[in-house]
């Protein structure tokens, strides 16, 4: 790789190659190549408008909504390239959780759930629906608090428990890669934290790919960190070495608060 | 010093005081002058209906002139009902619903989905000229297709076409803006879990909307219940029950306009008035509660 601030790790779940997204001709991330690691969190840190979210959005090719925008370069899961791929199979390989939790207003914390079954049409035995709604809500720490009111509406639930909720709910179709984009930024600090404690734990089984602007979130929770300016990757280490030793001066002046 | 700064401040207080009472009562009288006509209507329509109001006035069809004559010399009752204007309404009605509220709902979805294209904006700026057509206009329009070379007739479908491009506008454009209210959050979770684009519309956009734009369909329906004026010239009228799309039809509008002419039926227009303000009413109140439930 041609710059000795981005370290490269073996066993990548997901490879970028060279990805340049621009909205309206400007560039929103300038070619970034960055390979994450397997059943690690990876934090994508950096000041406003560094193009984080886009970095993050254009794994799952969420960043298409907008209009006008152009992508090249590739971002290869396994050996595909999933810019080759139908959206509908991206999005389903990896799950995303927004900044303010989304339940969908007319379903029950149930049907949220397995909502991704449901409007994808795919039919499930109520067992098995059963099982995925227990294990969901159970692998986020919700179940406890839940399981008498399954059919309560999901946005009954408080700000946090809906977070873990759509959680849950991407959760629940197995998929390989969670992708969090500053999950924690609407809810307050015991939300947080259970998120956070979720979050290290969930990464036994799925790899965790999150942005934020909390740098100490970062530093709790994640194995890797990278940090993005003006669109450019200007560095990407384990975040205990960007932590204490960073290398490029940005990244510096960014964690010692001289920017952001 | 002190004492006269408290003084001052008292009368102050007290002349404030005088002025918020008083603007108060303006409020009130103008108010007050906003819903009288309402209440007025309703109870001078309730006075004179009221006794022409019995179970054969919803069942018997309209009398012939002969029938009322005589009840009226003898100072009877005036026989027989507008049953034949209820199923006419209820037919038209349901006919332009069937037009155009699919036809509605998704050039609304195209609008919300589309905002800046030229084909929506030209869609937009249809639908709100559209909306202030004068209704006898769009009677003609209807007359000059579908009467003439549809069903080359008189007829409930040319009424229908008629009441459904009046109700046209007003569900594209509540459809838009009921779309509008839903955080674009819910969509991306609906598309962030792999949901196709179409499905994300049909499973989650127009359920989470479902109660707007029953509202919208709704408020469009007691609009064009009352038409009076595109009926004339399309469906005409009709002294039987008639179920045939093809044939003229009655309606409850048209009846009030039909009694207006016949010096012997005049005390039926206030029952069917009556009628058609309480339909009316009972849609505008449905839109109402069901708008006031999703909040």
């Amino acid at each position: 790789m041609g710059n000795e601030n981005i370290i490269s790790v073996n066993n990548p779940i997901l490879s970028v190659r060279n990805l340049t997204v621009a909205y309206d001709h400007v560039p929103a991330v300038k070619d970034v190549t960055v390979d994450f690691k397997k059943n690690s969190v990876t934090a994508i840190m950096g000041p406003s408008g560094c193009g984080k979210s886009t970095l993050l959005r254009a794994f799952n090719r969420m960043h298409e909504l907008y209009e006008n925008i152009e992508t090249t370069g590739t971002i290869l899961m396994g050996d595909v390239d999933i810019m080759k791929m139908p959206t509908i199979k991206v999005r389903r390989r990896m799950g995303m959780v927004f900044q303010r939790p989304n339940p969908f207003p007319t379903m029950s914390i149930y049907d949220n759930v397995i909502s991704g079954y449901k409007l994808n049409g795919i039919p499930l035995k109520k067992s098995d629906k059963d099982e995925i709604v227990e294990r969901s809500l159970s692998d986020v720490a919700l179940w406890d608090e839940v399981k008498d009111s399954l059919n309560k509406k999901g946005t009954f639930l408080s700000g946090g428990q809906q977070q873990r909720l759509c959680i849950a709910r991407a959760l629940a179709f197995n998929p390989e890669i969670i992708l969090l984009d500053e999950p924690t930024s609407a809810l307050d600090p015991i939300a947080t934290s259970k998120i956070e404690d979720l979050v290290v734990k969930l990464k036994e089984n799925y790899t965790i790919i999150m942005v934020t602007h909390n740098m100490s979130q970062a530093a709790r929770i994640s194995d890797y960190s990278l940090f993005m300016y003006l669109g450019e990757l200007v560095e990407y280490n384990k975040t205990k070495i960007m932590f204490t030793n960073p290398k490029d001066r940005r990244t510096e002046e960014y964690l010692t608060g001289k920017f952001g | 010093m002190e004492n006269k700064n408290i003084l001052m401040q008292a009368d102050h207080s007290r002349s404030r005081l005088m002025k918020e009472k008083a603007f108060l009562w303006i409020v009130v009288f103008f108010s007050v002058i906003t819903i009288s006509p309402i209440i007025l209507i309703i109870w001078r329509l309730i006075q004179k209906g009221i006794h022409q109001l019995s179970f054969s006035f919803l069942s018997k069809t309209t009398p012939d002139a002969f029938e009322a004559m005589t009840a009226v010399a003898a100072g009877e009752r005036i026989p027989g009902g507008i049953v034949n204007g209820i199923t006419g309404t209820l037919l038209m009605v349901a006919l332009a619903a069937i037009i155009a509220i699919p036809t509605g709902l998704i050039s609304g979805i195209y609008l919300y989905e589309n905002p800046g294209k030229r084909l929506a904006n030209l869609i937009r700026n249809v639908a709100d000229i559209l909306q202030g057509v004068p209704s006898i206009v769009l009677g003609l329009i209807s007359y000059l297709w579908v009467v003439r070379y549809v069903t080359q007739g008189f007829s409930a479908l040319a009424g229908s076409v008629a009441l459904s491009i009046m109700m046209l506008p007003m569900i594209v454009r509540s459809t838009e803006e009921t779309l509008k209210m839903i955080p674009i959050t819910i969509k991306e979770a609906a598309l962030a879990l792999g949901v196709p684009y179409h499905k994300v519309i049909l499973r989650v956009l127009i359920p989470t909307s479902f109660s707007g734009l029953s509202t919208g369909i709704l408020l469009g329906i007691s609009r064009i219940i009352g038409e009076t004026a595109p009926l004339m010239l399309t469906a005409l009228g009709s002294t039987a029950i008639n179920w045939d799309i093809t044939k003229p039809t009655s309606a409850i509008p048209l009846l009030v306009w039909e009694f207006y002419n016949n010096p012997y039926m005049v005390d039926m227009i206030w029952t069917s008035s009556l009628l058609l303000m309480i339909i009316v009413l009972s849609f505008n109140l449905m839109s109402k509660q069901i708008g006031t439930k999703r909040k």
